[in-house]
């Protein structure tokens, strides 16, 4: 039985680092090839001697997919592409392949310039890579070989974020990236059609989780916000340059407009601005509103949202500031997050998920106290709340993806096996389907159950269809006669005379005797004359015919009359019935009757 | 030999019918039109000609008597084609032809089931049983044929090709037997019976074929069926259900109709759930499998599925509950909603902070085992349908809840958080929309403070529709407590503030925020008046309309709260005497204790309260049988009696609005009557023309001015009746009478004579032809006596004629007057711009600029077309702008909402200057057209201005003039 395999060497039972390899149908594929944002050592990218101990990796990998340009899903790539080695195609969607290298550019200078790490690749690396890319663009199928093919689909999440369907002849597998089914303020909700893949691999960040609505949510975060700078605080939003952050500025920028609000709002790094143009340029990646909107006013020109410099963090008066990046590991949000820790009346507003070991997973966990580097301790005194504006499916949102998907299996990665546990359990439940959830480096086997195409010819379809009812009933299977030639990797059904044509050979027949003695004082000729006339009279509607040449056929069975050599009074009958003749146990039955009718007495 | 000529007319124009003309040129086309299309396809050597022939010969139409001469002629060029596309085209042209007005398809039926045999093309055979469902569709009365029909259709069901199964499944849809009529003879109900069995196995059997459009013609089929009054089993529910996971929308979208459907007809069915031994009511099941179809992948189906949800009343009130419940869960721990808290904290009486960490801090484990991640039933559908992405959903979602709430309170209370969610949706439309619905609940709910706080953030928003759609929704809302009256009322203020065009709409509000909660308002007032108990406060600014919104929210509260007057100042006093005089709609009537000379205002005014419009009907009608005791014109005393009437009408419809229209309807029609005896008693008559120059300009005056009235009361006034437009008719001809007179006496050109003399007899001769069914009610009046003269009318000189009419005119009774049940007058108000504003209005000359206008208009019937604003500049000049149907709304029943630009330009001018608004009400009718229309609709209020200018054609102006200055600056080089 063929099989499809899949080996995550990331986001196995883990957020994170996401990099999965499938091999299906023959092809190896790589699915993401992220970063982990917790680790500052090896452990951060992918483990790709997996693969392969010293050869090439291209030569082991057919393609290689990113889903959407957080790190931790295409951080890896440059190392993987540039320093390990990798020549295939990577194929990513155009924002996608647009804003990733802004932000790997930022990744780079923070790791080499700040942090001072060496043996790490460079600018060039980074384009080097980027022009190995195919971009996608959704719904389109992109033959990668000629047995592979790839489609992209809308996915929420960030902008540009694409689930891909992979396919191998008839099996298929569906790797969600990182998605959403809610859409927000400026993006669209996940969608794919019944594609009824044999693995969906889905994300599960949120496996346990069922969110409030996301307008409470909204106005929960615009009133802690509103309040904290009435106080005349200062808010600080860490957010990642891209996704969540375009969507909390246009949240504050329409409610700024509304309330008529004057307090400056700033978004920290040069990035802002790159990375908003590309927001503007790809409409169509956004939701309905921003879509219908932007002729009269593109959402992403923010009025009330400024550039921010260093500087302003020392200001007085109520500010809120957007600073990357979103889990306060490092960069401007930690620099502004020291300054501003002190004090009661500033607020921290985390809205994402946040990876442990990173400071914004410590003050989540109610940490008031904390260890900087060189051994200072920070008093962590303002507030810290936590709104999950985090884009990804919640469990009810996943759900709803595998009643849409209707996949043959299930396999969930990108989240923590805990509540990878409770999900797989309700999946299984819910759609009676296999559910795995393999660790790093763990490999899963399902076999698959492919349909086998076959071309049928036409006349012998037509002849079956005349046989049989008015129409193919779909329910019910029907068997058919044909041929089944094998020739050259492609199969075709074909009624049995064209198969020999076509093969060359000479039709045999195959025809099944049996004597039977009689004893019978006629001739021979009138024997047989007595059995056409009884033969016909006992089968009626049956053709039967007295040829000259001393044979009686019925139907397609042949009976001939001849003395034994010893005993002119017993005579042999011959019958002779082709294999085609499906009933001819019924035949025989008709004989012995007409055998005794014959023979009156015996 | 003219008069001979126009008697012939008028015999010939009364008894010939209306539909002579169409019918003579029929007869004409007639034989050409088939031979030609004969001869056409004979040419044709090829099929690509035949089929260009077919195409032109499409394109004409073809008369009823034609027909099926042209059918022969096609079906005989059928048999000899041998090209499928022609065949098609002939058989597309069949159906076309069958629908020719007046032609009865059923001499073709049996060549077109002929044709159907021998047919081998799939697309032919489809093109061909759309044709018979044509012909099926247009002899509804033909029961054999229809079973004929039904019976080819069961023939082609079988066929592979999916357009030929789709047809026949259409075919069956629109004439499958629907029962038959109780009174059928036995055999026939028999055969009726058994196809009405069939039909709905037979269909339901394509349920499950294997091409999706099939699947949706047969659902689409039992629709259809359903439509058509045959009831349809309770079997195909299950089939129906099924359908629900189908993998193409257009399946699904059809299933969800079908399940609705069978929801509704056998609600209190019972049916099993599957997987479980438990049963539920099928409307609950239906109710479940379509609430499931909210988180549809296809919007087209989303939409499809919450807009039933909504008409979906009998669910169980459990099962309706559970569509706004969504298991929150975090980490496996249950979870608060924001909701939920919410309503904690409030009832804890502590406000939400909503600073407090981890205030949402998941409670109690929950076991694994009970949460059901996949809501089974309708878990939550409007809470999906809410969030949806397409905001064709969320309306469909929000409607749909309005519904459902309409009619279970216990509903609307629960689906009060979800609507006040809405109202930050990013899209107006949606906000607006749940707006609406929340007002139209409103009468179920109260509002929570916490809820009354996010309702009033709206009150912020931008956009005016959305803040007056609030305060719409505020007029109707019960509240709490007192601290929401003062949040309420703070949040006005402040949006008055922000937005002092929104004055009228907010002092409105607080009108009714008023006499709703006086109770509540009663603590407040010494806080609101900023009264003090030692010491005396200094008086407020009357002129302020923050004040003036204040006053109103406790003068009305104090209406019912008679203590409260007890707490005013005596500034309050003479406030209150001075609003209730110049807000009267505004502040009601109050009983002021120890104030008498308020007080005896006050019992004037409450005089005709409410139970006195029965009186004023009475006196209405009394007037006006006072006035028909006048006999006729002449008779002494009649003009005073008249006057005093016209007066007396015209305070009654001051005093009492409700009766304004009636009234002031009856008053211009008698002024009318006055200036026409008044006109008819000068001395003039008497005298010789060249002496009577300058009376006869009054009367012509008179006569002209009767003549805008009478268009003023045809145009300007709703809900008259048919008798009401004879009389208006019936005075407007008179004073053509009139004015055919004058014109005899002062010009002696005869050729003009005799043209108006007969456009005066056509005249009579339409108005005669307009209310013939009239013509009994007015016996004795003008018209009656002129129509009995009017052989002899039409055959005498124009001198005689005048003579006539002038002595007709003079004996001519005055026409009593009968009021309709119901009459309005339009009337319109601008709001902006007010006219107060002293700063001009500066733009360059050459370009242009946009000034704002904002009226109420009411009782105008189709205010698009008819409204129109007209901008008159001081040079005279005078543009008439169309607004955009866009720019009127109607936010209720008689009542329009006019809100535009209108764009201004002229050149440089040295100082500011007015220029004025107002809004026309344009009109036309098939008499205007008979008139003179150039010198109509300018009437007394413009008298002032140049009447050639002011003259705007077949329009009556019908609001009151605003001035704005304007200046445009010469343009800088």
């Amino acid at each position: 039985m063929p099989e499809i395999k899949v080996t995550p060497l990331g986001a196995g039972q883990d957020v994170g680092r996401s990099c999965i390899l499938v091999s299906i149908g023959g092809k190896n594929i790589m699915l993401d090839c992220g970063m982990h944002m917790g680790y500052n050592d090896d452990r951060r990218f992918p483990d790709f001697s997996y693969i392969t101990q010293n050869g090439r990796l291209t030569d082991f990998l057919d393609c290689l997919i990113i889903s959407h340009f957080h790190l931790d899903h295409c951080g890896a790539l440059p190392y993987m592409s540039e320093m390990v080695g990798y020549d295939g195609p990577i194929y990513m969607t155009h924002p996608t392949k647009a804003i990733c290298p802004i932000l790997l550019e930022d990744f780079r200078k923070i790791t080499v310039d700040k942090k001072g790490e060496t043996n790490f690749f460079t600018s060039q690396m980074i384009k080097d890579c980027m022009k190995k890319v195919i971009p996608l663009n959704l719904h389109q199928t992109v033959q990668v070989d000629d047995e592979l093919e790839i489609k992209a689909y809308y996915a929420g999440h960030v902008l540009g974020a694409a689930m891909v369907h992979i396919k191998v002849g008839s099996e298929s597998v569906v790797y969600t990236g990182d998605y959403n089914m809610t859409p927000d303020r400026h993006l669209g909700a996940a969608w794919i059609d019944k594609c009824r893949p044999d693995i969906l691999i889905s994300e599960s960040t949120y496996a346990t989780t069922i969110r409030d609505s996301k307008r409470c949510r909204e106005r929960d975060f615009l009133k802690k916000v509103h309040e904290s700078i009435e106080r005349g605080g200062k808010v600080l939003i860490p957010v990642f340059a891209l996704g969540r952050a375009q969507e909390l500025c246009i949240l504050l920028e329409t409610f700024w407009e509304r309330m008529n609000l004057k307090a400056p709002i700033y978004f920290s790094t040069g990035l802002t601005e790159k990375a908003n143009h590309y927001y503007k340029l790809f409409i169509t990646w956004t939701n309905q509103k921003i879509r219908k909107t932007f002729v009269q006013r593109n959402m992403f020109e923010f009025k009330h949202i400024k550039a921010f410099d260093r500087s302003y963090a020392d200001n007085p008066g109520p500010m809120v500031v957007f600073a990357t990046p979103g889990m306060l590991h490092a960069g401007q949000s930690l620099q502004i997050f020291k300054k501003w820790a002190g004090n009661e009346k500033n607020m921290v507003i985390m809205p994402g998920y946040c990876v442990q070991g990173t400071i914004g997973h410590k003050i989540l966990n109610g940490q008031r106290k904390l260890e900087m580097e060189g051994r200072a301790t920070l008093d962590v005194k303002l507030q810290v709340e936590y709104m999950s504006f985090s884009a990804h499916a919640d469990a009810k949102g996943i759900m709803q993806l595998i009643r849409m998907a209707e996949p043959r299996n299930m396999l969930l990665v990108h989240g923590e096996a805990v509540k990878m546990e409770f999900l797989k359990g309700k999946i299984e439940q819910e759609f009676s389907i296999d559910c795995y959830m393999p660790a790093n480096g763990e490999t899963t086997t399902v076999t698959t159950n492919p349909s086998v195409p076959v071309d049928i010819s036409l006349n012998l379809l037509k002849r079956e269809m005349a046989l049989g009812g008015p129409l193919p009933d779909p329910k019910k299977p029907r068997t058919m006669h044909g041929t089944l030639i094998m020739k050259e990797n492609s199969l075709k059904l074909v009624s049995s005379e064209q198969a020999l044509k076509e093969l060359g050979l000479n039709e045999h027949q195959l025809r099944f005797t049996c004597h039977v003695q009689l004893q019978d004082p006629h001739s021979d000729a009138d024997t047989l004359h007595r059995i056409y006339t009884h033969l016909k009279s006992v089968l009626k509607g049956y053709t039967i015919q007295h040829l000259p040449d001393g044979t009686v056929i019925v139907e397609s069975i042949v009976i001939k009359v001849s003395s034994s050599a010893e005993d002119s009074n017993t005579k042999v009958l011959l019958l002779s019935w082709s294999y085609q003749v499906k009933t001819w146990t019924l035949f025989l039955e008709r004989f012995t009757l007409i055998y005794n009718g014959v023979l009156p007495g015996g | 030999m003219a008069q001979l000529e126009k008697k012939r007319l008028y015999v010939r124009r009364l008894d010939i019918p209306h539909e002579e003309t169409p019918a003579k040129k029929l007869r004409l086309s007639k034989p050409s039109k088939s031979a030609a299309l004969h001869i056409d396809l004979c040419k044709a050597t090829n099929s690509t000609d035949a089929l260009q022939y077919l195409l032109q010969f499409a394109r004409k139409p073809v008369e009823a008597e034609s027909v099926e001469g042209v059918v022969r002629i096609l079906l005989e060029h059928y048999y000899k084609e041998t090209d499928n596309s022609v065949r098609l085209k002939i058989a597309s042209l069949l159906g076309l032809l069958s629908k020719t007005q007046g032609f009865s398809p059923d001499c073709i039926v049996d060549d077109a089931i002929n044709t159907l045999s021998n047919e081998k093309s799939h697309q032919v055979l489809a093109q061909l049983l759309e044709t018979l469902l044509i012909i099926g569709t247009q002899l509804p009365e033909s029961p054999a044929l229809r079973l004929r029909l039904v019976e080819v259709a069961y023939k082609h069901l079988s066929d592979t090709y999916f357009g030929v199964r789709n047809k026949c499944l259409q075919l069956l849809g629109c004439l499958g037997m629907v029962d038959a009529p109780l009174g059928k003879e036995n055999e026939g109900a028999g055969t009726s019976l058994g196809g009405l069995r069939d039909v709905q196995s037979i269909i339901s059997d394509y349920f499950g074929d294997q091409d999706p459009r099939v699947r949706t013609a047969a659902l689409k089929a039992m629709l259809q069926l359903h439509e058509r009054g045959m009831k349809i089993h309770q079997i195909i529910y299950d089939q129906a259900c099924r359908l629900l996971t189908d993998d193409y929308e257009q399946v699904r979208s059809a299933a969800v109709q079908m399940v609705w459907v069978l929801s509704q007809l056998y609600p209190e069915s019972i049916v099993p759930i599957p997987s479980s031994n438990e049963e539920i009511r099928l409307v609950d099941d239906a109710f479940g499998k379509i609430s499931h179809m909210v988180s549809d992948g296809s919007w087209m189906v989303r939409v499809q599925a919450a807009k039933t949800l909504g008409s979906m009343l009998q669910v169980s009130p459990h099962f309706l509950e559970q569509t706004l419940d969504k298991k929150l869960m975090s980490d496996l721990r249950r979870k608060r909603t924001a909701h939920e808290r919410a309503k904690e904290l409030f009832a804890s009486g502590e406000f939400s902070s909503g600073r407090k960490w981890a205030d949402d801090a998941p409670k109690e484990k929950l076991d694994t085992n009970t949460v059901n991640l996949i809501a089974s039933g309708a878990c939550g559908a409007f809470v999906h349908g809410l969030e949806d992405e397409m905001f064709e959903v969320r309306i469909a979602a929000v409607e749909a809840l309005c519904q459902l709430a309409r009619s279970s309170p216990s509903f609307a209370e629960k689906c009060l958080d979800f609507l006040v969610d809405m109202f930050n949706d990013e899209i107006e439309e949606v906000r607006l929309q749940s707006i609406h619905v929340l007002r139209e609940i409103s009468t179920h709910i109260t509002l929570r403070e916490d809820q009354l706080d996010t309702v009033l953030a709206v009150l912020e928003d931008s956009s005016r529709d959305i803040r007056e759609a609030l305060h719409e929704l505020l007029c109707y809302t019960n509240v709490s407590t007192k601290e929401c009256i003062q949040l309420a009322l703070l949040e006005l203020l402040k949006n008055l503030n922000k937005y002092p065009t929104d004055r009228n709409s907010v002092w409105k509000c607080l009108k009714f925020l008023g006499s709703r909660h006086p109770t509540l308002v009663l603590p407040l007032v010494p806080e609101l008046l900023s009264t003090h108990p030692y010491f005396d406060t200094p008086e407020p600014d009357m002129d302020d309309p923050a004040y003036i919104a204040v006053l109103v929210l406790v003068f009305n509260a104090a209406k019912s709260c008679p203590t409260m007057p007890a707490l005013f100042s005596d500034h309050t006093f003479r406030h209150y005497a001075y609003l209730r005089d110049s807000l009267s709609h505004l502040v009601p009537p109050l009983r002021l204790p120890g104030r008498k000379q308020v007080y005896g205002l006050d019992s004037v005014d409450s005089g005709p309260g409410s139970g006195s419009v029965e009186s004023a009907q009475l006196f209405l009608q009394q007037s006006l049988n006072r006035v028909s005791t006048i006999q006729n014109l002449e008779a002494p005393g009649a003009q005073d009696l008249l006057d005093l009437t016209t007066r007396d009408l015209l305070r009654l419809g001051e005093l009492q609005t409700e009766l304004a229209g009636a009234a002031d309807f009856c008053a211009t029609y008698l002024r009318c009557q006055l200036l026409l005896m008044k006109a008819l008693q000068e001395k003039l008559w008497n005298m010789a023309v060249p002496l009577c120059l300058k009376q006869n300009v009054t009367a012509t005056a008179a006569a002209q001015q009767i003549l805008e009235e009478t268009y003023k009361l045809e145009f300007l006034y709703s809900g008259l009746e048919s008798r009401q437009v004879a009389t208006i008719h019936h005075v407007r001809l008179q004073a053509k009478a009139l004015q055919l007179v004058l014109t005899a006496r002062t010009r002696q050109g005869l050729d003009l004579l005799i043209g108006s003399c007969e456009k005066f007899l056509q005249d009579v001769e339409s108005f005669q032809r307009l209310f013939l069914t009239e013509l009994p009610h007015l016996q004795d009046s003008f018209v009656d006596k002129l129509l009995e003269l009017m052989p002899r009318l039409s055959s005498c000189k124009p001198v005689e004629l005048v003579k006539i009419l002038q002595t007709t005119l003079r004996q001519s009774g005055l026409l009593q007057l009968r009021l309709p049940e119901q009459i309005h007058r339009a009337t319109a108000t601008i709001i902006e711009p007010t006219g107060e504003s002293d700063n001009p209005l500066r733009f360059t000359s050459g370009l242009v600029v946009a000034l704002d206008i904002d009226a109420t208009l009411e009782h105008v019937q189709d205010p698009q077309n008819t409204v129109k604003v007209q901008v008159l500049y001081p040079d005279g000049q005078s543009h008439v702008i169309h607004p955009k149907p866009g720019d009127f709304r109607k936010p209720g029943p008689h009542r329009h909402r006019l809100i535009t630009q209108v764009y201004l330009s002229h050149t440089a001018w040295t100082e500011p200057s007015q220029i004025e608004v107002r809004l026309l009400l344009a009109y036309s009718s098939s008499s205007t057209s008979l008139t003179s229309p150039s010198k109509l609709g300018w009437s007394e209020s413009l008298e002032s201005l140049p009447p050639a200018e002011a003259a705007v054609e077949g329009t009556i102006p019908f609001s009151k003039a605003v001035k704005v200055f304007i200046m445009p600056k010469p343009a800088r080089r």
